[in-house]
């Protein structure tokens, strides 16, 4: 089955964790995903200057690498990033602000992104909502 | 065919940025001449709310948004009857003319007809 996940959730919060044990599970199933959307403070799960205590889970570093290690298509809606201070290189030129921090394996795009994984998706699976 | 896709927006215009958000989704569906749907429900019906005053918050008025949905093509627009009751709103004195009025009891029928949903 073809699964798009949306995060709506920061990394610290639960859902963003159940989020991406659901994700795991789905591909551990045989499953495919699509694509992983995140909108919201999702967002900031793709910031490379998240520093987890020692003692709890980098749930941020988890996601970027299992995005990498699975080569997932891992997009970022880019008003909802731009809006909370989560800039990959040509935006933060582009605004003038002093610092990139968006992670490898994201890409910043806009909703359409979304429509187009609930296209092609069997399901569409949301994490973090209201 | 296209899958469907119904919105529910249930956070009031003045607590943060769901209610913008969710309603960008929709905009976005709508651009895309997706087959998609929005229902307002708890406290996203006050986004329906006539005579906002946003600015004494400092806020952006939501209202020009919620006008053009009609411009993008999105016409499957709901609002829950009970939670525009619980508020003490009526669906004649709302900023958009909404047809849909389902009951709660109808909702979980309304869910079912779309092959995706989103809850803001």
């Amino acid at each position: 089955m073809k699964f798009a996940i949306a995060v709506f959730s920061a990394a610290h919060a639960p859902s963003s964790r159940r989020a991406l044990l659901f994700a795991q599970a789905v591909l551990a199933g045989g499953h495919e995903i699509v694509r992983l959307f995140f909108y919201q403070d999702g967002v900031h799960s793709a910031s490379g200057n998240i520093v987890a205590p020692q003692d709890e889970q980098d749930i941020a570093a988890q996601w970027q690498d299992f995005i990498g290690a699975h080569q997932l298509d891992g997009v970022v809606c880019i008003a909802a990033a731009l809006r909370r201070g989560v800039l990959n290189e040509e935006e933060a030129q582009r605004y003038q602000k002093p610092a990139a921090n968006l992670s490898n394996s994201w890409e910043l795009s806009g909703l359409g992104q979304l429509h187009d994984a609930a296209q092609s998706a069997d399901r569409l699976i949301c994490f973090g909502g209201q | 065919m296209a899958k469907s896709l119904l919105v529910i927006s249930r956070q009031a215009p003045w607590s943060g940025l769901s209610a913008r958000e969710s309603l960008d989704i929709v905009l976005a569906g709508g651009a895309f001449d997706l087959p998609i749907g929005l229902l307002f429900m708890d406290d996203g019906v006050f986004q329906l709310a006539q005579s906002q005053a946003p600015s004494a918050l400092q806020q952006k008025d939501l209202t020009a948004n919620l006008k053009a949905l009609e411009m993008f093509g999105v016409e499957d627009i709901y609002a829950c009857g009970k939670s525009l009751a619980e508020r003490g709103m009526f669906p004649g004195n709302l900023n958009l003319d909404i047809r849909h009025l389902p009951q709660e009891q109808d909702i979980s029928e309304l869910i079912d007809r779309y092959d995706h949903v989103i809850t803001l």
